[in-house]
């Protein structure tokens, strides 16, 4: 009696460690949904566009936001603006250049100023940020929601189990500090570049 | 008494004519066109973005349509070779038959 009793307790403590456990979150997204938008102001209307090529991991724990850490990885070949031409452009060595920097680079530190209600944890999200070559700390407000049990859901394959981690910010950054024409077209493109993030990453279980 | 059976005669005030009609049509196809695929006011665009939202997420997200939008630059472009074109129709003609000019 008194060995079920022991065996039952640690099978329990067991899966109360598993469940506590953080998850490895896989940001490549199977549906392609994963993007970063940016925009600008310039000169006759914005250019705004997109960064499709997200891939990378986030380790999350719903039981300690804190311990969050992660890199989340565009592939600045990725970059897409609605004209080919100004495609081009803007992956040219003029402006980002993806030839000699074909990563744009998150590389998550901590999260402080932590807040969670249900499943959705705000936070403040520090780390290195680098594009075209130019590393910089950077923090951004983020908010992570956690959805458990829905990895399979959404792919319409129950039979997976799993969860998901969606993570949004938004933020802005100067281009000038990354090396992108600095000082030059300020009349034409604004200077500020505004950075919408909307991206999740699934941790299946077996 | 002017010979209306001359080359030289007839073709004058034709190739005039045909090019300020040439001109014309360019301005009305290319502000028909402008305005039938859009009357984008932006930069010409050859890939449309569609908004979607991703169901169990909620994420908004973006993918592209591709077509052609004409924008303004579209329209400056029309309207310069179509001005080009009426402005050939001015240029003094150049006489084909040099013994013209000794009559």
């Amino acid at each position: 009696m008194n060995k079920t009793i022991l065996i039952s307790l640690l099978a329990l403590s067991l899966t109360g460690t598993l469940a506590a456990a953080p998850a490895t979150y896989d940001f490549k997204d199977p549906k392609g949904v994963n993007a970063i938008q940016f925009h600008l102001d310039s000169l006759l209307e914005p250019i705004s566009g997109t960064a499709s090529g997200v891939t990378g991991t986030v380790s999350f724990d719903p039981a300690d936001p804190a311990a969050t850490t992660g890199r989340i990885v565009v592939a600045a070949k990725s970059l897409l603006v609605t004209n080919t031409m100004m495609t081009e452009h803007l992956q040219s060595p003029m402006w980002i250049d993806v030839a000699a920097h074909p990563e744009i680079v998150f590389e998550l530190a901590k999260l402080s100023d932590i807040k969670t209600e249900g499943n959705t944890t705000s936070a403040t999200a520090t780390g290195q940020f680098t594009l075209k070559g130019v590393t910089k700390e950077i923090s951004v407000p983020v908010k992570l929601t956690h959805l458990a049990d829905a990895f399979g859901k959404r792919l319409n394959k129950p039979e997976l189990k799993g969860d998901l981690l969606v993570i949004r910010g938004e933020f802005a950054i100067q281009r000038a500090d990354f090396g992108i024409q600095p000082g030059k077209n300020e009349d034409k493109v604004n200077p500020e570049v505004k950075l919408t993030l909307a991206i999740v990453g699934g941790a299946p279980r077996s | 008494m002017p010979d209306a059976t001359r080359p030289d005669r007839v073709s004058r005030p034709f190739v005039p004519r045909l090019l300020r009609y040439v001109g014309l049509a360019v301005l009305a196809a290319t502000v028909g066109s402008w305005a039938v695929l859009g009357a984008h006011r932006g930069w010409s665009q050859n890939r449309v973005p569609v908004n979607q939202v991703d169901e169990i997420t909620g994420i908004a997200y973006v993918t592209y349509e591709e077509r052609f939008v004409p924008g303004i630059d579209w329209l400056g472009a029309g309207s310069a070779l179509a001005g080009v074109v009426f402005a050939l129709s001015f240029l003094p003609r150049l006489n084909p038959n040099p013994s013209n000019h000794t009559r």
